[in-house]
């Protein structure tokens, strides 16, 4: 056997080992990348092509090639605008409140208390259950005489207690709460493991520099777990953004009281799916690619550096 | 500026391990105590209790005139050098250094004269704006030196703050932070586990082995006047080598003897004079103990007359200025408690001597060794102290 030798990248002109390992590079990116294209890259690409059709679910007429009808249909509807406004304000206050939420969890579980287990496997636990289920059990709990109102009408004296699935005013908070709920465990469990990795040494170093249990928060906690808590931030806008089976199963229909809870992914299934307009539904899923895409550049700007 | 004093001090764990047995330290003001002992001694712990990074389970802890059992570290007025230094990694060097004047919201030009100077100091100018990550070793050492500078604190604490040198930066830093001491004149507790350390930069040091002090002098006295085996062998480089004997009385003219396995030393009458306590163990077994130096080539001993013991070379390791001579003799050799030394125990001994470099022994030979028996040091068998009066 030949030893192995360093490739540089620039020379691989192929040395039998070089071939070799090049090879062997592809047979082990093949599963991957076989799946990710026939399960991504191709229905994407499918999707592209038909955003510029006007092909319905079933149809007698013949599909036909429309050029941007559908981008500027879905463009002039205010219900996609209406939707992107959701998804916006949903984003906007999930990221930063289920970012905050997780690092609380995991400073709170990282305790070196009786319990601390115990708890972070309740907090993970939902992370378990599909969305579909984590919806259907809420659905349950916010029913407006359901256990949550029960408990809201004791503690309020009966002032709070609100239809919180038929009142256009309150249907997105509950969505956000189901949606904290159903997720914090999985970005806790990421910072815990990143707390965990903060030398302890440094704590002590800070509070006999005088530091108080803030100060060493501030100081020495949160720098070092700001790449994991940049992670977590980019992750959860990522995800929040395909915001779906709650405002789908949740409200009594899909988007929600006045469209309260409409997103661009229930526009998506609706106009797809619902209504069969697969070309114009194909449009909304590019659209909503390149939003997400947009908005994941501009937040990289913004990467602690090393 | 302050004393320290540890009254009593104890330390138990929540396991129930007692770590730190009744320890008595009082630290003068401005003195360089070094805190020395195998792995595992309670050395750190009781560096960490008098920072307050370890609760204190019984006894008091005084800094200057306050009890600061429950002061929190940073009401301490302490500074402290940890032995990975504990760099902050998202700072500058500028910003670590001054961390500390920041949290204490020293007015900023204060803060700025001080860190520049510390920084001049400690040669880091040129490092102000790096971070940690951007410095070599002895670097991040300075920096970490340069933080507890800073502060003008009561006292410094330092837990094996060389350790993660090598070997000619750490004798370069030795002297470096024993100068600095002196010249800022801050009470200064330093724990180490090297002896060399402890006996170079230590005004007094303290020896510990499983939670228990065992001696508390000035270097000189320690190597001299060990208190028991353990101090004897721990300290001094190679090691004092200790031996199970009889010792036969001398006196009235007449000169005593000690065994060493098959052989016996001669012991000139001198001794037992000075050392009238030997008067008991007449012969009784004891243990005893040689240093390396007092044993020279027997065929270069400035006084012929030394008793000579004779024994087979295993090693000759040459150091440059001296030899390093290892050969083997029948006696008992005695373990002195050292977790971290090698003793193989049996009925041959190995014993490392001291040669002049001029010295023609080579291994497999039979060497003739000549011993300074003015200087063996004597330990009860039973208590394991020494026997010095």
């Amino acid at each position: 056997m030949q030893p192995a030798t360093v490739d540089n990248g620039a020379s691989s002109s192929g040395s039998p080992s070089n071939r070799s390992r090049a090879r062997a590079g592809l047979a082990f990116a093949s599963p991957a990348v076989v799946l990710l294209t026939l399960f991504m890259v191709v229905p994407f690409g499918l999707a592209a092509v038909l955003s510029f059709t006007n092909r319905k679910l079933l149809s007698p007429l013949p599909t036909r090639w429309v050029g941007l009808d559908n981008y500027t249909d879905v463009l002039g509807d205010s219900g996609f605008w209406g939707a992107l406004q959701n998804n916006l304000v949903f984003s906007a206050i999930v990221m930063p409140l289920q970012t905050g939420l997780a690092l609380l969890l995991a400073v709170l579980v990282n305790q070196k208390l009786k319990g601390s287990v115990l708890f972070r496997t309740i907090y993970f636990v939902p992370i378990t259950f599909s969305l579909s289920a984590a919806s259907i059990i809420w659905l349950v709990l916010l029913n407006p005489s359901g256990m949550l109102n029960t408990v809201m009408e004791v503690v309020t004296f009966g002032a709070f207690a609100p239809d919180w699935l038929n009142d256009p005013s309150y249907t997105m908070a509950a969505v956000i709460i189901v949606s904290l709920w159903a997720s914090v465990g999985f970005q806790m469990v990421i910072l815990l493991a990143a707390l965990q990795d903060v030398p302890k040494s440094l704590y002590e170093a800070a509070a006999v520099d005088g530091a108080g249990a803030w100060k060493r928060f501030r100081n020495v906690t949160v720098p070092g777990i700001r790449h994991q808590l940049f992670f977590v931030a980019t992750i959860t806008m990522i995800l929040s953004f395909r915001l779906f089976d709650q405002v789908w199963i949740m409200p009594p229909r899909p988007g929600g009281p006045l469209d309260a809870t409409n997103t661009i992914m229930v526009e998506l299934v609706d106009t797809g799916f619902e209504r069969g307009q697969i070309g114009k539904g194909s449009s909304i899923a590019v659209l909503f690619f390149l939003i997400v895409l947009f908005l994941t550049i501009f937040q990289r700007k913004f990467e602690p550096a090393d | 500026m302050a004393t320290i004093t540890l009254d009593k001090i104890n330390k138990v764990y929540a396991n129930g391990y007692h770590a730190i047995h009744d320890l008595d330290l009082d630290i003068a003001d401005t003195e360089f105590l070094v805190l020395v002992g195998p792995s595992g001694c309670g050395k750190s712990t009781a560096l960490r209790m008098i920072a307050g990074l370890e609760e204190i389970s019984g006894g008091e802890m005084r800094i200057g005139d306050r009890v600061v059992n429950e002061v929190e570290p940073k009401d301490r007025d302490i500074a402290m050098v940890f032995q990975n230094y504990a760099l902050y990694p998202h700072m500058s060097v500028y910003d670590n250094i001054g961390f500390a004047l920041k949290l204490a919201k020293t007015p900023k030009a204060e803060a700025d004269r001080r860190i520049r100077e510390a920084a001049r100091v400690l040669e880091l100018e040129e490092q102000l704006k790096r971070k940690p990550a951007q410095l070599s070793g002895g670097q991040r050492q300075r920096v970490a030196m340069g933080r507890a500078i800073v502060r003008q604190p009561a006292a410094f604490l330092m837990d094996e703050p060389l350790s993660n040198l090598d070997a000619k930066l750490r004798v370069q830093m030795r002297a470096e932070i024993a100068g600095l001491q002196r010249e800022l004149g801050v009470t200064t507790v330093y724990v180490t586990h090297d002896q060399v350390e402890a006996m170079t930069m230590g005004d007094r040091v303290a020896v510990l082995k499983d939670g228990h002090l065992q001696q508390v002098d000035t270097p000189q006295n320690l190597y001299d006047r060990p208190d028991n085996v353990f101090v004897a062998a721990f300290i001094g480089s190679p090691s004092m080598n200790l031996f199970e004997g009889v010792l036969t009385l001398g006196g009235g003219g007449q000169e005593g003897s000690l065994t060493l396995g098959s052989q016996t030393i001669s012991i000139p009458e001198k001794v037992f004079e000075e050392r009238p306590g030997l008067a008991a163990y007449d012969g009784k077994p004891l243990i005893y103990g040689i240093r390396p130096e007092d044993m020279e080539d027997a065929s270069l001993a400035s006084q012929p007359a030394e008793p000579h013991i004779h024994g087979e070379v295993s090693l000759v390791e040459s150091l440059g200025a001296e030899i390093l001579v290892h050969f083997g003799v029948d006696a008992v050799p005695v373990d002195s408690g050292d977790p971290d030394a090698v003793v193989e125990l049996g009925d041959t001994a190995v014993v490392v001597a001291r040669f002049s470099p001029r010295s023609p022994i080579r291994p497999r030979q039979t060497a003739a060794v000549a011993v300074n028996s003015e200087r063996i040091s004597f330990f009860d068998p039973s208590t394991r102290l020494a026997i010095w009066d």
